[in-house]
């Protein structure tokens, strides 16, 4: 089956036989961008956490049939080094990575929080954010998270890194 | 300047794009360097580094663009020593950090690290080998540079990879550009501590751009042209042996190239991955099983008493008090078997030729791994060039990467590159686990309320013995497993009796390194009961321990970091709107660290607010990373401590999957964390497992405070 839709702005446009296929698969080999982590493939780490029409969805268990004309955003599409995004900013801010491996589904997964509420409280932080950082740098995270939140609300200017 | 002519054979001049000159000064500087057992590595910190020395290895490139390529063999998994070692090669080279880039050595390029990437020894063993390497490899450019620009060696200044003298100028690149036989210096002195630009600065990691933009680091971003799709049947059951199997279902599912029947295992080539797994998943092996093990088995087994017993520390007569005494106080506790549950499933890209191999991969032995690999497919290991990437994660998880020989077998089954890795369930069930352990403790106060004797008693599953790190006959020479005594020794020399019993057991599962090795349960067990001692004696917890310490360099370090994280966390015996306090310190690879908790309990849940940590690992050469290190070690601390179990069911490990083993999220991460870093040395000591140390034995000691209930069993959870 054919199926079409917008990956990070581009039309996009895939043959594949099996339509349950992962999208995460679809996006890793078939169309090499690999910013977006296997970890467990239960939906149960978040590792592979992207945007599906600006909703974080964990991509190892979402059939690629499923985003037929929608509009897919990975870690590639989030933002560049000349332009990142906010979430990005703050994460280079506070030297959040460790290993780094979770990290674009942990970016993915704020970027959709912060779209959807633009200044969450910390419970809603906490229950919006349920991925798993074996590095455990959930502590800078946090302050990243509170940093992208100024970012966005108040046009601060970005520090230098 | 004594000068040695190096021939250019000495010399692996590599054609890579953009390279001028490929140096190896490693030869020179790292001659017989003294090699102490791997047990001085783990409890002093002090080893050497274990590289090779006996033939030319690649350590710097200089490239066209005036950059040095740093061929590290040591990997990154996320402790940061890439930003430490660039940080230390640049002030040596007199290079800017822009200009420094690290990458992982293959094997081929014979740096290899005979050791491994573990035990929190990157920064501490490379401290002063690296600086020398850099600061000789300075000498031999300028020497060149100072024949170019036809002015005297001493007159030239070096600075941001440019030589001056005398109002001339020199790039490194064009110093290096033609040349092809050097004249290698004695080793210079290295600088002053005080002059270094970058050591000790909080500069940020080198890889911090890539980990946030989504650059392909990881041995599972790998790909090679003509790439298919391996997956292998793995066992699901304790002591499963591979017997024969089924394949006729599964040979005609769709994607299926081959199916590769080996003595040892059933494997899948395939088109895709998912296809790859489909196939695997219709593949019906048959396995030998002995016994269906479960986990009171386990923990019978796992008992103190059961087992060799080995004393590996001991002063005064414990033993004889401690028996003879009415007033002696025992107390026993327990942790369980933990995962590595590590991000990045284990796996490797393979490309298995007639008369070569090439293996991408995460590892943290890639000299083990070559040797492995190359007995596998019967090849020389100069035919086996292993390619370390970035790490997500390791643990000590891939102390042991076995699953490379795997993806090599099935690439030469199907002749073209074959990635292979293991999915969660594989990944859970087929761990190297952190072993179970089991603790009895005893001791006696004196008449003034100090401790009069102290033994500790600990019981383990193996964790170096049995690892292809430690050969089987170094075992009797060792005694006992140093991983798993690790933290266990008695860190208050001035109590004037103590011992410390270690109790061996091997278990029908595979039992590893586990960050921190037997750290973070001993010293559970350990400090637990010294607060249990503290508040028999009824005196405050930190006055407790600063009594008994003893009077010398190390005593005089742990010292320090106890009185600092007193002061800086205010602590209190008191419980405050119902929160309370919890201290303990470790001493852990000569880095001693003390924390202080504050805890709440709600619905019977335990809650830690905020950690205090005190730690003294010598000389920072990256204190933000020290402290990244602390914060990251403090909240896997929290997740061991208070969520983390696995258990035996009817022969199965169990659970297979994040969620079920729980661990510490955002929302379990203590709000506030302060690290107070001290630097009691003027080099480098252990960084990334010292602070897992403390965590539990400080949660369990604010629990009592809080409820009197005393825990003695991770994870610790209130009845």
């Amino acid at each position: 089956m054919k199926i079409s839709f917008i990956l990070n702005g581009t039309d996009q446009q895939v043959e594949i036989s099996d339509g349950t296929t992962p999208l995460l698969w679809v996006i890793r080999d078939i169309l090499g961008l690999k910013g977006t982590k296997f970890g467990c493939g239960k939906a149960a780490c978040g590792a592979c956490t992207l945007h599906v029409d600006k909703i974080a969805i964990r991509s190892c268990s979402y059939p690629v049939q499923l985003v037929e004309g929608k509009e897919v955003t990975t870690i590639e599409g989030l933002g560049t080094e000349q332009n990142p995004h906010p979430v990005q900013q703050a994460w280079l801010e506070e030297v959040v990575p460790q290993c780094g491996y979770c990290q674009p589904g942990f970016m993915m997964a704020t970027a959709a929080l912060l779209n959807q509420n633009p200044n969450p409280s910390e419970e809603e932080i906490d229950t919006a954010i349920t991925n798993v950082c074996r590095c455990a740098t959930y502590y800078r995270m946090r302050k990243a998270i509170h940093r992208a939140v100024e970012l966005n609300t108040n046009d601060n200017e970005p520090k230098n890194v | 300047m004594q000068k040695k002519k190096v021939s250019r054979r000495k010399f692996l001049v590599r054609g890579g794009l953009g390279t001028l000159g490929v140096l190896a000064v490693g030869t020179y500087v790292m001659r017989s360097p003294i090699r102490r057992g791997i047990a001085g590595a783990l409890n002093t910190g002090e080893t050497p580094y274990m590289g090779n020395t006996s033939s030319p290895i690649i350590w710097f490139e200089v490239t066209t663009e005036n950059t040095i390529v740093l061929h590290s063999p040591k990997v990154e998994m996320g402790q940061g020593s890439f930003t430490g070692l660039a940080q230390m090669a640049a002030d040596e080279l007199d290079v800017s950090m822009d200009q420094i880039k690290v990458v992982h050595a293959d094997s081929a390029s014979g740096n290899l690290d005979g050791f491994a990437t573990g035990g929190s020894t990157s920064i501490s063993t490379l401290w002063v080998p690296l600086r020398e390497l850099a600061a000789t490899m300075r000498e031999m450019i300028k020497n060149e540079a100072a024949l170019k620009m036809n002015v005297a060696l001493e007159s030239i200044t070096s600075e941001n990879g440019i030589f001056s003298s005398d109002g001339k100028t020199m790039t490194y690149a064009e110093a290096v550009k033609g040349v092809t036989e050097w004249n290698v210096p004695d080793t210079p002195a290295l600088k002053d501590l005080k002059d270094y630009k970058y050591i000790g600065k909080p500069i940020a990691r080198v890889d911090l751009k890539d980990k946030v933009f989504g650059s392909p680091l990881f041995g599972m971003d790998a790909t090679m042209p003509d790439m298919l799709y391996g997956a292998v049947v793995r066992p699901t059951l304790i002591g499963a042996t591979y017997v024969d199997a089924d394949i006729s279902k599964a040979e005609n599912m769709p994607g299926v190239v081959k199916i590769v029947k080996e003595k040892d295992f059933v494997g899948v080539v395939a088109q895709s991955y998912t296809e790859a797994e489909n196939a695997k998943n219709a593949i019906e092996a048959t396995w030998q099983v002995e016994r269906s093990w479960q986990t009171s088995d386990i923990e019978s087994m796992i008992e103190v008493g059961k087992g060799e017993p080995f004393v590996i520390q001991k002063q005064g007569k414990s033993e004889s008090i401690l028996e003879d005494s009415e007033d002696t106080i025992t107390a026993s506790y327990k942790s369980p078997i933990g995962a590595h549950a590590q991000l990045e499933p284990n796996g490797a890209v393979a490309h298995v030729e007639e008369d070569k191999a090439t293996i991408i991969m995460s590892t943290q032995v890639v000299k083990i791994t070559r040797d492995e690999i190359a007995d596998r497919l019967g090849l020389g290991t100069d035919q086996v060039n292993i390619v370390p990437t970035f790490l997500g994660g390791g643990f000590g998880r891939r102390l042991h990467t076995p699953n490379g020989i795997q993806a090599a077998v099935l690439s030469k089954a199907v002749g073209k590159p074959v990635k292979c890795f293991l999915n969660r369930q594989e990944e859970f069930q087929n761990d190297t686990f952190r072993p179970p352990t089991h603790h009895v403790l005893k001791g006696k106060l004196n008449a003034e309320g100090l401790i009069e004797a102290l033994e500790h008693n600990v019981s383990s599953g193996d964790v170096a013995f049995g690892s292809p790190m430690v050969p089987r006959i170094a075992e009797p020479i060792l005694g006992a497993d140093l991983g798993a005594w690790r933290g266990g020794m008695i860190q208050y020399g001035g109590i004037p009796n103590f011992r410390t019993i270690s109790w061996r057991k091997k278990l029908p599962f595979a039992t590893s390194w586990w960050r921190s090795l037997g750290l973070l349960a001993n010293t559970f067990a350990v400090e637990s009961f010294i607060d249990e001692l503290a508040i028999a004696a009824k005196k405050n917890p930190v006055e407790f321990r600063l009594a008994q310490i003893q009077d010398n360099d190390r005593g005089f370090r742990l010292k320090e970091v106890i009185k600092a994280v007193a002061e800086k966390s205010g602590y209190t015996d008191e419980v405050i709107d119902g929160r309370a306090m919890g201290f303990a310190a470790s001493t852990d690879v000569n880095t001693p660290c003390a924390q202080v908790v504050e805890v709440t309990v709600e619905n019977n849940k335990i809650k830690v607010h905020k950690v205090t940590c005190a730690m003294d690992p010598g000389l920072a050469v990256n204190p933000d990373q020290v402290r990244a290190q602390c914060e990251g070690a403090i909240i896997m601390g929290i997740s061991a401590s208070m969520f983390e179990k696995m258990e035996v069911e009817n022969g199965a490990l169990t659970p297979v999957i994040y969620g079920p083993y729980e661990m510490a999220k955002l929302k379990d991460a203590p709000k506030e964390i302060d690290v107070v870093l001290l630097q009691n040395a003027d080099f480098p000591g252990a960084v990334g497992e010292p602070p897992l140390g403390p965590i539990g034995a400080a949660i369990a000691n604010a629990v009592f405070r809080l409820t009197g209930q005393r825990l003695r069993e991770l994870p610790l959870k209130l009845s």
